[in-house]
């Protein structure tokens, strides 16, 4: 089985958000940068596929020369081999158009992706890169069993579980669940040694569409103070809660 | 040129979310006076889609279409389009619709922003503004092409009552042979979803362990209220992980949101930050969490919380 994952570069979750003078675009100084969570649940799941089904894991992104540092964590991690696709990209449509042209070449049969990155929250490149492929897809994705060339797939939906069985090829919106917090790898001295011999392949993007454009960034207004109420006026909250803010 | 919205129903009834996007879009419709058209599955109860606004609705019933499947559905969704001049979709937030949103996309050859928080800011070149870095801030994002599809922020824009006279349509679904079968769906039953809930009443390790997770599910059933958590309770496997809010769980845009013993760590913040109210309820006055709320109370939270119960139940009454 071959499994491409695809990965985003982005801000550590407990990064403060800041935009150039401009607005319009992140300002990266002095953030560091992470492997996106939910395509990292991804990831270990397609490690524990190549222990134990003797899958050939692939990674993927679609960025410039300062995405490869974490490509090489996911190599440290478990990856066989990782690509990068050399594009600052302007948008998720066109992220799954290149990384389309790629899985065109390769004919993965188990394609993952993050549900969404927790920069840009697009949640579009799993499901385009799917249509693009004519390739089934779940997103939300909680647990996932292939035995053979079927796939027995969980997704959280609005209020439980839905569980699905199709064939592969297959492309996998990945969140957590889909493994456990504690089963996310931390890369070992000879992971990492190992990472360096890995192959990390960059190819040329090919010409591609965008479909749009950001063009500012701002940052939600201060909001106003906190209103402290005694824990012996709980009359008080009520009231507030019912006269002031209206919600209940 | 006309608007299509995709109005998802369940257990017989339009769900909130549909009723909001008929809403938005009605203000769509009006600004560029165009005509508003929903579509329905297996669904017949037009009046109320009338009351929001909708002047047409295409009513797709089939008993194959029962389970909803992305795919399919984007499918039906795109036929309808094509054949009513459609050049902007609005769907909700819903974890079907942002499921099947990115399919109608390609299929549409249509641009998409997902999580808008507003009405579009032009019309000439779509401009919209979403929430974006998990509501930690927002872009102003431009969707150049023939058609777009807004996927709209839940309880971003409301819902607003605007009766139409609505002309039914009834079409037979297009259903494409797929190897993608729907097994099983298990609902945790009575129990109102994070996603579709007003309020939200969430517990954090403040609470001590899972055997006081009564005093949430009391406050919760007492407002009719989903019951949530923080990141460290679902990773100590005190609760399930679809409880968990925060930046690497669900979002939470409810109209109250009570946190109980929560610290307020930065990724938890993120995802709560849209729910309209915040009140937090923490031992420790230095809780970062204080600094994000609308109402604070500094106490023990197996005192405050039964009480706050006591006593809403007599408000309630």
């Amino acid at each position: 089985m071959k499994i491409l994952v695809c990965i985003s570069n982005v801000p550590d979750t407990t990064s403060k958000i800041n935009f150039t003078n401009d607005s319009k675009a992140f300002d990266k100084n002095g953030v560091q940068f992470i492997i996106n969570p939910n395509d990292e649940f991804g990831l270990t799941r397609a490690v524990w596929f190549q222990q134990k089904q003797k899958a050939e894991v692939t990674v993927v992104t679609v960025g410039d020369l300062s995405c490869e540092p974490i490509l090489r964590k996911c190599l440290a991690i478990g990856a066989d081999k990782a690509i990068r696709i050399d594009l600052n990209p302007t948008d998720g449509f066109q992220v799954a158009q290149q990384l389309s042209f790629l899985c065109k070449e390769e004919n993965y049969d188990l394609i993952i992706a993050g549900r969404e990155s927790i920069d840009y929250n697009g949640a579009m490149v799993p499901g385009m890169l799917s249509a693009l492929m004519g390739y089934n897809f779940v997103t939300n994705c909680v647990v996932l069993e292939i035995k053979d060339n079927f796939a027995k797939v969980s997704r959280e939906i609005d209020g439980g579980i839905e569980t699905v069985s199709c064939q592969l090829p297959l492309v996998i919106g990945a969140q957590k669940g889909l493994v456990e917090e504690k089963d996310l790898i931390i890369p070992n001295m000879r992971g990492i040694m190992q990472a360096r011999q890995k192959s990390l392949t960059v190819l040329p993007a090919i010409e591609s569409d965008v479909k749009s454009v950001i063009t500012k960034f701002e940052k939600p207004a201060p909001k106003g103070a906190v209103k402290m109420v005694d824990p012996n006026q709980i009359d008080q909250l009520i009231d507030l809660l019912h006269k002031d803010a209206r919600v209940i | 040129m006309s608007i299509l919205i995709y109005t998802e129903s369940e257990n017989g009834m339009f769900k909130k979310s549909a009723l909001e996007l008929a809403s938005y879009a009605r203000a769509i419709a009006d600004k560029l006076r165009v005509e508003l058209i929903a579509v329905s599955f297996n669904h017949k109860d037009h009046q109320t889609l009338g009351a929001y606004g909708v002047e047409r609705v295409v009513q797709i019933s089939d008993p194959s279409l029962e389970n909803f499947t992305a795919l399919t559905y984007a499918e039906n969704l795109a036929s309808v389009a094509l054949a009513n001049q459609v050049n902007l979709v609005v769907l909700s937030s819903s974890a079907n619709a942002k499921y099947l949103a990115p399919l109608l996309a390609v299929s549409l050859s249509a641009g998409y922003a997902s999580n808008v928080i507003g009405l579009p800011e032009s019309f000439d070149y779509l401009t919209v503004k979403r929430s974006c870095f998990t509501n930690k801030a927002y872009n102003t994002c431009v969707l150049d092409n023939d058609i777009n599809i807004l996927g709209l922020s839940t309880n971003s824009f409301g819902i607003n009552e605007n009766h139409k006279e609505i002309l039914v349509e009834d079409k037979s679904a297009n259903l494409t042979k797929t190897n993608f079968e729907v097994e099983r769906i298990e609902k945790s039953s009575g129990q109102v979803s994070i996603a579709d809930a007003d309020i939200v009443v969430s517990g954090g390790r403040g609470l001590k362990g899972p055997e006081n997770w009564h005093l949430i599910e009391d406050l919760a059933s007492t407002l009719g209220a989903a019951t949530a958590c923080s990141k460290p309770v679902s990773d100590m496997g005190w609760r399930p992980h679809s409880e968990h809010v925060g930046q690497t769980g669900k979002p939470v845009a409810s109209n109250l949101y009570i946190a109980i013993g929560v610290s307020g760590a930065i990724q938890h913040l993120a995802g709560i930050n849209s729910s309209k109210v915040k009140l937090v309820i923490n031992s420790d006055p230095e809780a970062p969490f204080f600094k994000a709320a609308d109402y604070g109370v500094v106490g023990d939270a197996f005192e405050v919380v039964p009480e706050l119960i006591e006593k809403l139940k007599a408000f309630k009454s």
